[in-house]
C-alpha cells in the first residue's frame, strides 16, 4: 500500500530524512520509534503534504500512485491521515462544521455521495460516543480551548470518522494519562482491518502495549537503523535509545 | 493649491455658482453656502500632510469632474428588491443618486413619536429649527469635504426619536447610485437625534450599480440623549468605481450608548471618517467592523473616540482583508480628555492580506489626560495562517474552500452579534461571494 524508497528530505536548507525506506502492506501497523530530532514528525509531514519540505531524492508510492505529485487534499482523499503531534487550534472555524466539509470533500473526490446534514450528524454523533467525547466539543471551534489530551482524542475521532486507509498517528500517546491512552489505543484498535494500515510513532513503548504493533522500525538521524517485531520495542524500553546507536557500527562490521 | 485648472475643484464651483439648492433665497443659509464655498477654494481637497488623509491620496479624485445633479434622480426606475437588505422590511428612507424617494420610502410602521422627513422637504417647510445645523460655526477640523457639504449639500435625512419612545422596528436607510447621464456628485446632510431613554436600529445599505462613477459625500450628526440607545448596522457595497465619503459625528449624552456593526465591502475609493463624542458620564460606544477588499479598492477607516465623561466605555475591534491591489487603512484614536476619569477605551485591528500586492496601514494611538483610565490598543498585519492551512487540507479541504474558511473566521468576531440572524446570514453570504476575487 505504501511505499518508501530512499526519501532524503529537507526544510529550512537542513536535511532531515537522510535516505528512508520502508514498505507497509494493507493491514499492518507498523510502529516508529526513535529519540526526539530524529526526523519522525518530518517523516509525517512529508507523507501527508506540510508545505515547506524539500525531498530531493526518493519515492513514496501510495497505491503504486506517486504520492509525493499529490496536494495534500488529494492525499486525503485516497485515503492519507495523520494524526498531529500538536494540533493547531482554529479559532472561528466551527467543528461540525469543518468535519462535514472535509468529508464531504473527500467523498467528492471519490466519486462517492456527499452526506446531507442530517445524515451527518447521526455518523458523527456515533462516532464521538465511540470515542468518550464530550458532544458539546463539536460545538465549538477545531480544537479551541481544548486541553492537550481533548486534542489528542479530537484526532483520533477525526480518523474514526474520516475512516481513512493509511492512518499515521505522530505520538498521539504524548501526554496523555493511562485512562486516556487506553481510549485512544482502544479508538485506532477498533480501526484495525485487513484492508487499512498504519503508521504508529511514538517516543514510548507504553503506548504500543495496548496497540500490539506487527512491526517496529528504530528511526535514528533521518533512516531507519533498526527494524524488527514488537520485542524489539520491549528491548528499547529495557536499554535506551544509546542502545541502537552503539549496535549500529557492529551491524555495519558484520 | 497651484493656478492650474483642476477639474474636480472646477465642477464644484460650478455646481455653486448655479445655486438651485433648496432653501436658497434664505439670507442666512446662503450666506453660510457662500462661506463654505469660498473656504474650500482656499483650502482645497485634503492632502496626505492631514494627519487624518495621511494613505489616502486625492490625486486621482481630483482630476475627475463631476456633474452638479442627476436632473433624473427623483424619477429614475430602480429595482427596489435589490435595494432592500433582508431581514429589515419595514419602514425604509431611500435616496437614488443623492435625491430623496418619497415614491420608494415609507415610514407608516413607525410609532408616534418618530419623526423621519427628507431635507430638502424640512427646509421648504420651514427652515429655521436647522439654522443650528446647516450655518453653525465651521469646525477647526473641517476638511474639504465638509466645507463641500455644507455649501452643496441639496437633500439629506433627517430623523427625531422622541423621548422614552422606542421605535420598536429597525429604520431602513439606503443610499443607491445608479447609472446617470454622466458621473455626478451629491452632497447629503443628515441629523439623527435620540431624546431621552428613546430606542432606534438603522441598518444603512450602500449599494450601487456598476459602472456609475458617482462621487457621494455624506455627513450625519448623532446625538443619543441621556439614557438613548442607537443600534446601527452598516453595509457597504459601493460601486467599484464610486467614490464614497463619509463622515459621522456622534454625540452620546450620560449613559447613551451607540452600537455599530459594519460590514465595508465596495467602493473604488471608500472612507469614513467616525467621530465619537463620549461627552456624558457611563456613555458607552462598541463597534464592530470588518473590511474585505479585492481588485483596486480603497478603503480608509478612521475612527477618532473621544472620552470626556467619567466611566465612559468605548471597545472597537476591526478586522481587515485585502486581496490583489487593494489598500486599506484602518487609524483608530482613542483620546482621554482630562475629566474623563475611570474611562475605559480600546481598540483592536487584526488584518490578512492575500495577496503580495495588497497594503493595510494600521494605527492605533492613544492620547490620556486622565486618572485611573484604562486604555488598550493593538493592530497586526498578518498572512493566513500555514499551520491552520494545511491543518483544514489535511483532512481533505481544498485549498479555495480551506482559505475561505479561514477568512471568514477571522471575520467571524466583526459579524457575530449583527441582529436580526437574517441580516447577519445575509452579510456572511455578502462577505463569502467577496473570496473568490479576494483570492486573486
Ligand atoms: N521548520 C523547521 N526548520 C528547520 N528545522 C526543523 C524544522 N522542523 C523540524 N526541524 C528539525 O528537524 C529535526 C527533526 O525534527 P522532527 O521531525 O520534528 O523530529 P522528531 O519528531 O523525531 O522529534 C530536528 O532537528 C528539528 O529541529
Ligand atoms: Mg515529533
Amino acid at each position: 500500500m505504501l511505499k518508501i524508497e530512499n526519501l532524503h528530505a529537507r526544510i529550512g536548507g537542513k536535511e532531515i530524512l537522510k535516505g528512508l525506506s520502508l514498505q507497509v502492506k494493507a493491514g499492518e501497523v507498523h510502529a516508529i520509534m526513535g529519540p526526539n530530532g530524529a526526523g519522525k514528525s518530518t517523516l509525517g509531514n512529508v507523507l501527508a503534504g506540510r508545505p515547506g519540505y524539500e525531498v530531493t531524492e526518493g519515492t513514496v508510492t501510495f497505491d503504486g500512485a506517486n504520492l509525493l505529485g499529490m496536494e495534500p487534499e488529494a492525499r486525503a482523499a485516497a485515503g492519507v491521515f495523520l494524526a498531529f503531534q500538536y494540533p493547531v487550534e482554529i479559532p472561528g472555524v466551527n467543528n461540525t462544521y469543518f468535519l462535514r466539509a472535509a468529508l464531504n470533500a473527500q467523498r467528492k473526490a471519490r466519486g462517492e455521495a456527499e452526506l446531507d446534514s442530517v445524515e451527518f450528524l447521526k455518523l458523527v454523533r456515533a462516532k464521538v460516543k465511540d470515542m468518550g467525547m464530550t458532544p458539546e466539543l463539536l460545538n465549538r471551534a477545531v480544537n479551541e480551548g481544548f486541553s492537550g489530551g481533548e486534542k489528542k482524542r479530537n484526532e483520533v475521532f477525526q480518523m474514526a470518522l474520516l475512516e481513512p486507509r493509511l492512518a499515521i498517528l505522530d505520538e498521539t500517546d504524548s501526554g496523555l494519562d493511562i485512562d486516556a491512552l487506553k481510549q485512544v489505543a482502544a479508538g485506532v484498535n477498533a480501526l484495525r482491518s485487513p484492508d487499512r494500515g498504519f503508521l504508529v510513532i511514538t517516543h514510548y513503548q507504553r503506548l504500543l502495549d495496548y496497540i500490539v504493533p506487527d512491526f517496529v522500525h528504530v528511526l535514528a538521524d533521518g533512516t531507519i537503523v533498526e527494524s524488527g517485531d514488537a520485542r524489539l520495542a520491549r528491548e528499547l524500553e529495557a536499554h535506551g535509545y544509546a542502545w541502537v546507536r552503539e549496535r549500529r557500527p557492529a551491524e555495519a562490521d558484520a | 493649491m497651484t493656478a492650474a485648472v483642476v477639474p474636480f475643484l472646477e465642477s464644484m464651483r460650478e455646481a455653486a455658482a448655479q445655486a438651485r439648492l433648496p432653501g436658497s433665497g434664505l439670507a442666512w443659509l446662503d450666506a453660510a453656502r457662500d462661506e463654505a464655498m469660498r473656504a474650500f477654494t482656499e483650502d482645497g481637497l485634503p492632502d496626505q500632510r492631514n494627519e487624518l488623509w495621511k494613505y489616502t491620496s486625492l490625486r486621482a479624485l481630483a482630476r475627475h469632474g463631476f456633474a452638479a445633479r442627476d436632473d433624473e434622480a427623483a424619477t429614475r426606475g430602480v429595482d427596489i428588491d435589490r435595494l432592500l437588505l433582508p431581514g429589515v422590511d419595514g419602514p425604509c428612507a431611500v435616496f437614488v443618486n443623492g435625491a430623496f424617494r418619497a415614491d420608494l420610502s415609507s415610514f407608516e410602521e413607525l410609532p408616534q413619536g418618530v419623526r423621519v422627513r427628507s431635507l430638502a422637504d424640512a427646509l421648504r417647510d420651514d427652515a429655521e429649527p436647522l439654522r443650528f445645523l446647516l450655518a453653525g460655526r465651521a469646525g477647526d477640523d473641517d476638511d474639504g469635504f465638509m466645507l463641500l457639504n455644507r455649501a452643496l449639500a441639496a437633500d439629506g435625512l433627517l430623523v427625531d426619536v422622541a423621548g422614552g419612545v422606542r421605535a420598536g422596528v429597525p429604520l431602513h436607510v439606503v443610499h443607491a447610485g445608479v447609472a446617470a447621464r454622466a458621473a455626478t456628485a451629491w452632497h447629503l446632510r443628515s441629523l439623527i437625534e435620540l431624546g431621552e431613554g428613546a430606542r432606534l436600529d438603522i441598518v444603512e445599505h450602500h449599494v450601487d450599480d456598476a459602472g456609475t462613477g458617482h462621487l457621494a459625500n455624506l455627513v450625519c450628526d448623532v446625538n443619543v440623549h441621556e439614557r438613548a440607545r442607537l443600534d446601527w448596522t452598516i453595509v457597504q457595497r459601493a460601486g467599484e468605481d464610486a467614490t464614497l465619503l463619509r463622515r459621522c459625528q456622534v454625540r452620546l449624552h450620560d449613559e447613551a450608548a451607540l452600537d455599530l456593526h459594519e460590514l465595508e465591502l465596495g467602493g473604488k475609493l471608500a472612507r469614513h471618517e467616525l467621530r465619537v463624542d463620549l461627552a456624558g458620564e457611563r456613555s458607552r460606544f462598541d463597534q464592530r467592523g470588518a473590511f474585505a477588499l479585492h481588485g483596486r479598492r480603497h478603503v480608509d477607516m478612521e475612527v477618532l473616540v473621544t472620552h470626556r465623561g467619567r466611566d465612559s466605555v468605548s471597545d472597537a475591534i476591526w478586522r481587515g482583508v485585502a486581496g490583489g491591489r487593494a489598500r486599506g487603512v484602518v487609524h483608530g484614536r482613542i483620546l482621554v480628555q482630562s475629566g474623563a476619569d475611570g474611562a475605559d477605551g480600546s481598540f483592536y485591528n487584526k488584518n490578512l492580506l492575500l495577496s503580495p500586492d495588497a497594503e493595510i496601514d494600521t494605527r492605533p494611538a492613544l492620547e490620556i489626560y486622565a486618572d485611573e483610565v484604562k486604555a488598550n490598543h493593538g493592530a497586526t498585519v498578518g498572512q493566513i495562517d500555514e499551520g491552520m492551512l494545511f491543518y483544514l487540507r489535511s483532512r481533505g479541504v481544498p485549498l479555495d474552500l480551506a482559505r475561505h474558511m479561514l477568512v471568514r473566521a477571522f471575520c467571524a468576531v466583526a459579524l457575530d452579534g449583527i441582529q436580526p440572524a437574517a441580516l447577519r446570514e445575509h452579510c456572511e453570504a455578502l462577505l463569502a461571494e467577496q473570496l473568490p476575487e479576494l483570492a486573486e
